[in-house]
């Protein structure tokens, strides 16, 4: 789960943090509202996405006055924002963070991640703030410096010192900065991060050391011991189908092609989405119904995909291993009753009762759906098919 | 032969008093798995499914039953705390089949494990199976067939698909392990094909692999500079979009990096036969024993 800057930057608070005041407002009058209480002459109007890049975007804009302010509001909400992170399509911005201005000297990175590899937290720091990681990565790998954190001990104060030291900063500061790191792996832990990320953080003229941004992601598979993350959750960015699917359990990605495909196993979802490019094909989405494919399930699942006219077929490809054929076929039957689907599904059953599973679809004789022996042609028909539909 | 289960292993199943469990105890008691009983906390002293022992701890339950493996069904938020008492217990070998654990509690149980004796599979796995001796987890029996591929695989239905494609083409397993689809896991590519490259009884690894990560990239540089078997792969989600989680916690493209293509390449460059799609795994199998010139040896086996 992807949470917003303001979102994060309250959480740093509450971990006793400094960061800029700010506020989130969804329309200018509210931007100008916020400016107005935080007061000063000058403000920081800050898209609010789950992407970033958004500087370099026209998604950051400092305002000298209120007027300005409320232009860069109007200018910005409602707005599609296009950075290195979105893709093409972009998002669509609907709230902003308002923020006191600040007198930056220095910009540094720091982000606490997991290392696969090495089965640990680690944190990752870099003179270079301000510029994408991966950036700083191709370009000057010698000025990113990394530790890593034992979680039965966590972040040492020598390691976070030797972090300080080698990003330059003087004796005076080199304590803040154990501070400020220390606090953010209290938070990474806390909240369940699998990433937090810092950049830039600032030394700012009058020598305070405050995150001037924040990126967190928090773990999905953590949420049942955060309920309050609920209250963070905002879906308005993500595919519709995919929060419905989600909302019931399906696991479900959206890729926009018109053949659809249903599978069982995460693995195998990949891998028919795969055979149905190398053909030739479109695919609209990743669909691993898991589970036991009773009729319930895959009437959900057939609506979802075939909802708004996306798919033109469908792909079934199960191998039935703990769920057997001939369940899952009486499953399908009964979707397609129940949803009257005239569209063209084709069906590849293997593993455990299959020949039970075929007889069932035989029986059942919907003239839409297309029984077929292997993969490859269960791939080439659909894509036949759908290619008929459309002409 | 195979590897790391057989005939003899004793097993006990951690969570066995619930549904799918019990399920799934039936399925590898029918498969001829030794289960030797099972670990319920409050549920100790009770028997389940014509007299398999319950008991409270993993200390009691190995003391009593004298076990030396586990697979654990529990759920997530239960899970790492039940990997540990297996680890504390000394244990030698534990699977576990959950899935959704928190990464940061496999985090710990990653570094709580070092320098104990335990082996873990997965989290988030179908489990191990020794073709005809011994089957710990849900992968399902009825497929498998005696042979001489060792299967390893980080999704669990595909692990299914490899062992049908290769019944089909006449070959068999010895040992399939599904490590699962989770980023920290407990056994990975490289463990089972040194444990496979030392097995006498198995003469060829098929490996199926997915995007997130480089455990690929790693196993192919391993295999390049210490495999005396032929070893083919298989890589899912080459079509997958970058940023999207596809299913398995593990199976992300992020920061440009764990891309199909990029493990492909890998693989290649180590002499690694891959197979184009899902359905040419056999064939893909049969043409690298063909080339490694072991094939017609086996087909008489």
């Amino acid at each position: 789960m992807n949470i917003h800057e303001y979102q994060g930057k309250a959480i740093l608070r509450q971990f006793g943090i400094n960061v800029p005041a700010g506020k989130v407002a969804f329309n200018a009058e509210e931007a100008v509202g916020n400016a107005q209480e935080l007061g000063g002459d000058i403000w920081v109007v800050k898209a609010q996405i789950h992407a970033g890049g958004r500087g370099k975007a026209g998604g950051v804009k400092v305002a000298r006055s209120l007027e300005e302010v409320e232009k860069y509001a109007q200018e910005m909400l409602g707005k599609k924002l296009v950075t290195k992170q979105t893709g093409p399509e972009g998002k669509i911005i609907n709230r902003l963070l308002i923020e006191s201005g600040c007198n930056i000297d220095k910009e540094y990175y720091l982000s606490f991640v997991i290392d696969r590899e090495k089965e640990k937290i680690t944190c990752i720091a870099s003179p270079a703030g301000g510029m994408e990681i991966e950036e700083v990565a191709a370009k000057e790998p010698d000025k990113i410096y990394q530790e890593y954190i034992d979680i039965h001990v966590g972040l040492l104060s020598f390691q976070a010192r030797r972090l300080a030291y080698k990003l330059g900063f003087p004796r005076e500061q080199v304590n803040k900065v154990v501070d400020i790191l220390q606090k953010l792996y209290r938070v990474f832990l806390a909240q369940d991060c699998s990433l937090l990320e810092i950049n830039p953080l600032v030394e700012t003229k009058e020598h305070n050391i405050i995150p001037l941004d924040v990126k967190m992601n928090l773990d999905d598979s953590a949420a049942y011991r955060h309920p309050e993350w609920a209250d963070m959750r905002d879906n308005s960015e993500d595919d519709h189908k995919e929060i419905e699917a989600n909302s019931i359990g399906l696991n479900y990605v959206n890729l926009g092609g018109d053949v659809a495909c249903m599978v069982n196993g995460a693995g195998l979802a990949m891998a028919t989405v795969d055979i149905i490019h190398y053909y030739g094909g479109s695919p609209a989405n990743f669909l691993d119904v898991g589970g036991q494919g009773t009729a319930e399930d895959n009437a959900k699942a057939f609506r979802i995909m075939t909802e708004d006219g996306q798919a033109k077929g469908i792909f079934v490809n199960i191998f039935g291993g703990i769920n057997k054929c001939d369940t899952i076929a009486d499953g399908l039957v009964r979707a397609c009753q129940m949803l009257d689907l005239k569209l063209p599904i084709v069906v590849r059953l293997e593993g455990t009762n299959v020949n039970e599973g075929m007889q069932i679809l035989k029986e059942a004789s919907l003239p839409n759906v297309h029984i077929v022996k292997s993969m490859p042609e269960g791939a080439k028909k659909i894509i036949a098919l759908v290619k008929e539909q459309e002409e | 032969m195979g590897i790391l289960i057989d005939k003899e292993t004793r097993v006990l199943v951690q969570g066995i008093t619930g549904k799918q469990a019990m399920f799934h105890t039936k399925n590898m008691l029918a498969a001829g798995t030794k289960i030797v009983g099972g670990v319920t906390p409050g549920k100790g002293g009770q028997t389940v499914l014509d007299g398999i022992p319950v008991f409270n701890t993993m200390q009691e339950a190995i003391k009593n039953t004298q076990a030396n493996a586990s697979v654990i069904f529990v759920p997530a938020r239960f899970a790492a705390d039940s990997i540990m008492e297996a680890v504390e217990a000394e244990i030698e070998l534990v699977v576990c089949i959950s899935e959704h654990i928190p990464v940061q509690d496999m985090l710990r149980v990653r570094a709580y494990m070092q320098g104990k004796k335990t082996r873990l599979i997965g989290p988030n796995c179908p489990g191990i199976l020794t073709a005809e001796a011994c089957n710990i987890g849900i992968i399902p029996a009825k497929i498998q067939k005696k042979g001489h591929i060792g299967i390893v695989s980080r999704s669990g239905t595909l692990t299914y698909e490899a062992m049908h494609q290769m019944s089909i083409n006449g070959l068999g397993e010895t040992t399939v392990i599904g490590i699962g689809g989770d980023p920290i896991k407990g056994t990975d590519f490289i463990d089972c094909l040194k444990l496979f490259n030392a097995d006498d009884d198995t003469k060829a690894v098929f490996m199926i692999g997915e995007i997130g990560g480089n455990a690929e990239e790693k196993a192919a540089q391993w295999i390049k500079e210490n495999m005396k078997k032929p070893v083919a792969a298989f890589i899912s989600g080459q079509f997958a979009p970058p940023g999207k989680r596809m299913g398995h916690a593990g199976a992300i493209i992020s920061g440009g990096h764990g891309s199909a293509a990029d493990k492909i390449k890998a693989l290649h460059a180590a002499g690694i036969m891959t197979a184009d799609t899902v359905s040419d795994i056999g064939d893909t199998m049969v043409k690298t024993l063909k080339k490694a010139g072991i094939y017609a040896t086996l087909m008489k086996k």
